[in-house]
């Protein structure tokens, strides 16, 4: 008969629009209450998904990537980073522009005196996040990035991009745990290393394979000769992380940038 | 055609003096005036009926190459009909003594007007002139424009260095906005005589397509035209801002009355030289940037570049990985199927119910891409020899999970909504009609051939990654119409869904990347073309390497691009309103279109 397809159809739109309904009805406290803030699409909702944003945001994964960030440690308050430059060769749109540190004699030391990245072209592949030997950059998830002046406020600086581990942590708490797992068992090889020569050897040829930034790490000079920072400095460094990340972006704080 | 020693002698003897050496990698070399020719040939008596990829390379400043034989237009052809791999022939052109003089090559149109884009690309894109083109103009590119960007010895207003990664790309030591650095006043160098107050654009299109040139044409419709009575034709613009071309693109149709007597797609609003920027990158640093082709499946395009890249460097990739790669591709067009109904269902005029119906099914296909690989669209996922990531076991509980219970369903449901939809089938039935020869003539692939009986589907022709290990069918329909191509998606959703059981009920365990990542490495000279069966046709990736870390010459065989070639055969002869339609039935991207 003719129509009948036309029937079925609309069957759909109505049995949708109920799905929708019952999908809306279920959820408590009701989402027009401002009860819920993060919301997931999971293959068991029939209806729409519809998630009102700025009021509720979608979980993210933890491999979500958006910019770069990059990571110092939240005891001793030193960058991860070394300068070693191998971020900036892989970028595909070539964002990434470091400055190595020097000493007072002017040699070179294992440490970005400047560090910026041109958040206007970053298109967010993740290589530098992926090939960074020393796990000193890593992804943002922070991608509500509108602001009132391209330049310089998508410049980003050094301290712009400076977080502490215990961030990274949050945000990537499976990698996080994976890396301190990998990096405790290069300290204890090292530290076996240190004491009968031949045993260090054998301990270092079984956790090659495994480590994949051991290599990279061993080039790494011995310790350079950076500042011991004090606690209250180590401190400051995390608030000024925390309070960058917290503040609302808007004319206000591009002043301050 | 039979053994492949004797293949020269073969073809000399039937065309005397068509080809002059057979190179170490099987491809030919065609003397220029015996192409057409040969071409014949080869499409009526050798079967090789599908002309699937023409581009050019500039050999400038390659090892062993000299001005003698700068260009080279490359030729793919396959056999519809076969399968298997492809007849590659080579036309070598010196740079003519002047500089205002362009390399000639005969055109291929009158035996393949699949040519047709591909050809005006290439005169383009490197300044070779096809001759018996009947309408070679700029495509991609406007008219205005000098000089023609893929030449070696061509450079960007802002060009910084041959090669990335660029030794800075602060030089001055403080920050420079890309902008600012490309002097546009002076790149406003317009071609000799040629000025831009003068100029008018042709609005009388040529008619490439017109009854009897090539068989593809009126499709046996006669036109509307009232008899004894005096009438005009009028050409109308759509777009190339306008809500049912699909981003920034245009079509420019010959009308009588609101039938059309001629259409031609007017494309590269996005034009970006994706080429161009593939040279100067890094193997690697491309990866991302296919990702921004076709940007609803960014999964099939890095597995095309992934696998021309290991074919041409010979890497291995572990099972897991080939089995994620499977199971990605699948999701991706499962996704791009889904998308495609939802958004003809809005050229037809169902604004945004299909489309949203579909969306949702997307949405929950993009949280797995977001999970796995850290990015919903852009997804760079895939590397040299496996993939960026494992997935965990809740993942691939999460992707059975949506593979078994809600993307079945879906696509009943979808079905139930529009299969049978009387208005539906009173718009698609009988629309865009075009023979299955003479889509393969067009060099169309992908689901509208499937639509038009002829089951090419590569993922049986020439099995890549592990196809070859699943059970799948090809789903082909004979009704060579738009409603045809809709349901050749669904099926092709379902048989999709089909594939991902099995890969996702066989998927091993182990390794996903072969070897240590490199970031950079280098690759042994050499080219390679290599073509996957993605879900809009047939998506190539010819590469030629001079053994740096950058690529030589980095090519894409864009299915939306070159499927653009029969709108213009599809629409003449219906109403302007089908032409939207039939622009949403060929599945286009503009990303992937304007590269």
């Amino acid at each position: 008969m003719f129509g009948i397809g036309l029937l079925k159809g609309l069957g759909v739109t109505v049995k949708h629009l109920i799905d929708t309904y019952v999908d809306d009805v279920r959820r408590i406290p009701s989402r027009y209450a401002g009860g819920r803030q993060i919301v997931r699409q999971t293959p068991e909702a029939q209806g729409l998904f519809t998630i009102q944003y700025p009021e509720e945001k979608r979980l993210l994964p933890e491999r979500f990537r958006f910019l770069p960030m990059l990571i110092f440690d939240a005891e001793t308050g030193e960058d991860r980073c070394t300068a070693c430059g191998i971020c900036a060769k892989v970028c595909p749109p070539q964002c990434i522009w470091i400055v190595r540190d020097q000493d007072a004699n002017g040699k070179p030391i294992t440490r970005p005196a400047e560090f910026h990245i041109d958040a206007s072209i970053c298109m967010s592949c993740g290589f530098c996040a992926e090939f960074c030997p020393f796990d000193a950059i890593k992804m943002d998830h922070d991608y509500e990035l509108s602001l009132y002046q391209r330049y310089p406020d998508l410049v980003l600086d050094l301290k712009e991009l400076s977080v502490p581990t215990t961030y990274y942590a949050a945000l990537y708490p499976m990698q996080y745990a994976e890396e301190e797992r990998a990096r405790a068992e290069k300290e204890k090889a090292k530290a076996e290393k240190a004491r009968p020569e031949p045993a260090a050897r054998a301990a270092k040829g079984a956790t090659a394979p495994t480590e994949p930034s051991q290599a990279a790490a061993a080039e790494a000079p011995a310790p350079s000769p950076k500042p011991k920072l004090s606690p209250e400095e180590i401190e400051r460094r995390k608030a000024e992380a925390a309070a960058r990340r917290a503040q609302p972006k808007g004319p206000d704080s591009s002043a301050d940038a | 055609m039979s053994e492949i020693a004797n293949i020269v002698e073969e073809l000399n003897a039937a065309v005397p003096g068509a080809v002059s050496e057979r190179l170490e990698n099987g491809s030919l070399v065609v003397a220029a005036d015996k192409l057409v020719e040969l071409g014949r040939y080869l499409r009526d008596r050798a079967g090789y009926d599908l002309l699937s990829s023409v581009t050019g390379v500039d050999y400038l400043g390659y090892k062993g190459r000299d001005a003698s034989n700068r260009f080279e237009v490359v030729y793919h052809l396959y056999s519809t009909a076969r399968g298997g791999g492809p007849l590659v022939l080579k036309v070598r052109v010196p740079q003519p003594e002047s500089p205002d003089e362009a390399p000639t090559v005969p055109s291929l149109m009158p035996v393949w007007p699949g040519a047709n884009l591909q050809e005006r690309e290439v005169w383009d894109l490197y300044g070779i002139r096809f001759a018996g083109h009947p309408n070679l103009r700029r495509i991609l590119l406007w008219e205005g424009f000098h000089g023609h960007p893929m030449r070696k010895d061509w450079r960007e207003a802002y060009y910084e260095e041959e090669h990335k990664p660029f030794r800075s790309r602060h030089p001055a030591g403080t920050h420079v906005w890309a902008e600012d650095r490309a002097p546009w006043h002076d790149n406003v160098n317009y071609p000799l005589g040629w000025d831009p107050a003068t100029w008018k654009e042709p609005i009388t299109q040529l008619r490439v397509y017109g009854a009897g040139t090539n068989g593809a044409g009126t499709n046996g419709h006669a036109l509307g035209v009232a008899e004894g009575l005096h009438t005009d034709q009028i050409v109308v613009n759509f777009g190339p801002h306008h809500p049912s071309t699909h981003g920034v693109f245009r079509m420019v149709a010959r009308l009588d009355g609101e039938t059309i007597v001629d259409l031609e797609p007017v494309v590269g609003y996005l034009h970006r030289n994706h080429e161009k920027i593939g040279e100067r990158n890094t193997y690697l640093m491309n990866m991302p940037f296919t990702d921004r082709l076709d940007y609803l499946c960014s999964m099939s395009n890095n597995l095309g570049y992934a696998i021309a890249v290991e074919r041409l460097a010979g890497l291995e990739v572990p099972e897991r990985a080939e089995y994620l790669r499977v199971i990605m591709a699948e999701l991706t067009r499962v996704l791009n199927h889904l998308t495609n109904i939802g958004f003809l269902l809005n050229d037809l005029g169902a604004y945004f119910t299909p489309v949203l119906y579909a969306l949702k099914e997307r949405e929950l296909i993009l949280d797995l891409f977001e999970a796995a690989s850290g990015s919903r669209m852009m997804c760079n996922y895939l590397r040299f020899g496996g993939v960026a990531y494992d997935v965990s076991p809740e993942w691939l509980a999460q992707c059975r999970q949506i593979v078994e219970n809600r993307l079945p369903a879906a696509i009943d449901e979808m079905d139930r909504l529009l299969t049978d939809n009387e208005i539906l089938v009173a718009r698609c039935r009988g629309v865009g009609y075009l023979t299955g020869p003479e889509l393969v003539a067009l060099s169309v692939t992908g689901p509208m051939l499937r639509a038009a009986g002829i089951p090419y589907d590569i993922r049986k022709a020439e099995p890549y990654s592990i196809y070859d290990r699943f059970e799948f069918d090809v789903p082909v329909f004979y009704g060579c119409d738009v409603y045809d191509r809709y349901r050749v998606r669904m099926e092709e959703a379902r048989q999709a869904v089909r594939i991902l059981r099995q890969a996702l009920r066989d998927i091993p365990e182990g390794e996903i990347q072969a070897g240590k990542k490199q970031y950079s490495f280098r690759v042994p000279p050499g080219e390679v073309y290599a073509r996957i069966e993605g879900p809009k046709g047939e998506l190539g990736y010819y590469l030629v390497s001079d053994g740096t870390p950058n690529p030589f010459r980095y090519h894409v065989r864009a299915p939306s691009y070159i499927n653009l070639t029969a709108l213009g055969p599809m629409s003449v002869g219906y109403k302007i309103a089908d032409s939207i339609i039939n622009l949403g039935s060929i599945d286009i991207v503009l990303g992937e279109v304007d590269r």
